[in-house]
């Protein structure tokens, strides 16, 4: 249950770096803090103490396995942060070309 | 004859599109890229309409495709039925008129290679969402759709275009995260992936906390994704910055793919409704429609107000869904298709205004009805569809959802879906009156009319916007009347679902 609650509490410093911070890098950053957060929160769905992987071998019974699928889906959600975070440092960057600044309160041409 | 590996061809015709545009670019000229993606699109086009004749015939009206050949709860498997069908007619007859709008609105400065491979890479996502019956695989379709979207709506590399497309990607991947955790949630509760599988799970487990919560998650997340009224704040500014082509397919089909489809194929058809949550949904939008409807008034860039009169539509949809009876959700369903065309109708105009006029401001425009009277004539058929002018599409899917709701006894709900129409119709007025009537102003003597390509597409659409009301025929019916069988079938659909797998 302390894993699940530290696994929380790593959300929500992503989060609050996403909802309270200006520079548009610390919030990138905090976007990774909350992808961190939520794959170990996947992954740990599927520990198990002293658990092996589920493969079936010669003279060999597997009593205490992992669930191997959250692992697979975390990898598909590893790589797809991957290409969010790449996007995301790309418009950083532009911005930065553009306006000249990475505060987002000064970034502000649309309205209404 | 098994016809169920059409379901995959959804998804490998525009990825592969996407790839051979991208391959060919340094080699073809753009001709032979724009007929490529005219091509693939108008052959998906042709898929989903065979795929709406073969549905009728199949076990249970679903097709069920195992990728790899694993049996259903185990592979990931997907799912035809009637209201997939029905979103992939909407999807792809959008995605075909603006692939035939993109020959004329692509700029020469733009790089027409790259735009379109993006294109053909949220189509893939749209399409994958709606074919899609495992819960995971549905994240990453999603997440395929939103991160071309986020690429596209800067695509044309501006500050405010870049300033959109910040916003955009941290309130759309924070609506992401949401459902990842929602879906990690239902997870560990059932220990499976596939929609059908999980939905008889859930029905045999008595879980006090994780349903409402995995609701709550999904709420946020996909009523992000769809610009529900408190989370709508994205939407204006993504879809005034991205080029028009783009703003139509996220107007017309991304925000109902994304968001409205997979809420509402989680909550009726995996996680089962309960009265509160239908009128959580009612609340939601009908605070959609009024707030949306006094913003849009008072807007003067032409996209804006459109765009902040797409929230107040799709408010409209989760008020039909959330009244729950056979005739609500029927009117929504009816409504994702009339507000899906006339909407991309709109956006595309708008489209051709900006290029050949370069204006947005409805401020300096004026009588660019004398010189652009296609544009004019299908703008003004697509807003008066929009407020509701009776023999036009969208008029009788308002009036369905209205009746819907004084069948169900909410009389207030019914007059806010009143005042809404009211207000859409000020909206539209106010941009008619200043954009195409009155008096052409000096600087606009030299404006052309836009592309024949451009025309092409804008007058097809008209044509389905002045006709959609001929879907309420007894023989053309079953195309709404199955999609919204569906999602009152309700937790049914497990059973049919893998009842057609075994077969």
């Amino acid at each position: 249950m302390t894993l699940y609650l530290l696994c929380l509490f790593l959300f929500c410093v992503g989060l609050y770096g996403v909802l309270r911070k200006r520079n548009i890098v610390k919030i990138i950053v905090g976007f990774a803090i909350m992808g961190y957060a939520m794959n170990l929160f996947f992954v740990m769905l599927g520990y198990k103490m002293h658990g092996r992987s589920p493969i079936a071998a010669i003279d060999q019974q597997v009593t205490n396995m992992v669930d191997t699928v959250p692992q697979e889906l975390v990898h598909t959600s590893i790589v797809i942060g991957l290409g969010l975070t790449a996007l995301l440092i790309a418009i950083a960057i532009k911005i930065y070309e553009k306006c000249g600044t990475f505060d987002i309160t000064k970034i502000k041409r649309l309205k209404g | 004859m098994n016809n169920s590996f059409i379901a995959a061809l959804f998804v490998i015709v525009p990825v592969s599109t996407a790839f051979l545009i991208s391959l060919l670019a340094r080699f073809a000229r753009r001709g032979y890229l724009y007929a490529l993606s005219v091509f693939s699109s108008g052959s998906i086009l042709l898929i989903s309409f065979y795929a709406l004749g073969v549905l009728p015939k199949s076990v249970n009206n679903i097709l069920v495709y195992n990728i790899g050949g694993l049996a259903s709860p185990f592979g990931i498997s997907l799912v035809l039925d009637g209201l997939s069908v029905f979103m992939l007619v909407v999807v792809n007859l959008a995605a075909f008129f603006v692939s035939i709008y993109n020959i004329g609105y692509v700029d020469k400065h733009d790089d027409a290679p790259k735009f379109l491979t993006l294109f053909f890479m949220m189509l893939t996502g749209l399409n994958g969402v709606v074919i899609t019956g495992d819960l995971f695989n549905l994240f990453v379709f999603l997440e395929v759709a939103s991160i071309a979207g986020y690429a596209l709506v800067c695509f044309r590399g501006g500050a405010e275009e870049l300033e959109a497309a910040f916003k955009y990607a941290v309130m759309g991947s924070t609506g992401s995260a949401f459902i990842f955790i929602g879906i990690a949630f239902l997870y560990s509760f059932t220990s499976t992936l596939n929609m059908a599988d999980m939905s008889r799970i859930i029905a045999m487990k008595e879980g006090i906390f994780v349903v409402p919560f995995v609701t709550v998650l999904f709420i946020m997340g996909f009523g992000l994704k769809a610009a529900l009224a408190p989370f709508h704040a994205w939407l204006p500014d993504a879809h005034t910055s991205a080029p028009a082509s783009i703003s139509a397919m996220f107007s017309g089909v991304l925000i109902k793919a994304l968001g409205v489809y997979t809420l509402a194929r989680i909550l009726f058809n995996v996680l089962g409704t309960t009265q509160a949550l239908l009128s959580a949904l009612t609340v939601l939008g009908a605070i959609s429609i009024l707030v949306s409807g006094v913003l849009a008034v008072l807007q003067w860039n032409m996209k804006r107000l459109f765009a902040y009169s797409s929230i107040g539509q799709i408010g409209y949809i989760f008020l039909g869904l959330g009244l729950g009876t056979p005739w609500g959700v029927f009117g929504a369903v009816f409504h994702i298709f009339q507000h899906s065309v006339a909407k991309s109708l709109l956006f595309l105009t708008a489209g051709s205004v900006d290029k050949s006029a370069h204006e947005r401001d409805l401020r300096e425009m004026s009588g660019l009805k004398e010189k652009m009277p296609v544009t004019a004539w299908a703008s003004m058929i697509a807003s008066m569809s929009l407020a509701g002018i009776p023999p036009l599409g969208a008029f009788f899917s308002k009036l369905i959802i209205i009746i819907a709701c004084i069948q169900a006894g909410f009389y207030f709900y019914a007059f806010i879906a009143v005042i809404g129409s009211i207000l859409t119709l000020a909206a539209m007025a106010k941009m008619q009156k200043f954009a195409f009537l009155g008096e052409l102003r000096e600087k606009f003597k030299n404006v052309k009319e836009a592309s024949f390509a451009m025309r092409i597409s804008i007058a097809c659409l008209a044509g389905i916007c002045v006709f959609g009301g001929l879907l309420l025929l007894p023989q053309l019916k079953p195309f709404i009347g199955n999609a919204a069988g569906v999602l009152l079938e309700g937790t049914k659909y497990s059973g049919l679902v893998l009842g057609a797998a075994t077969k």
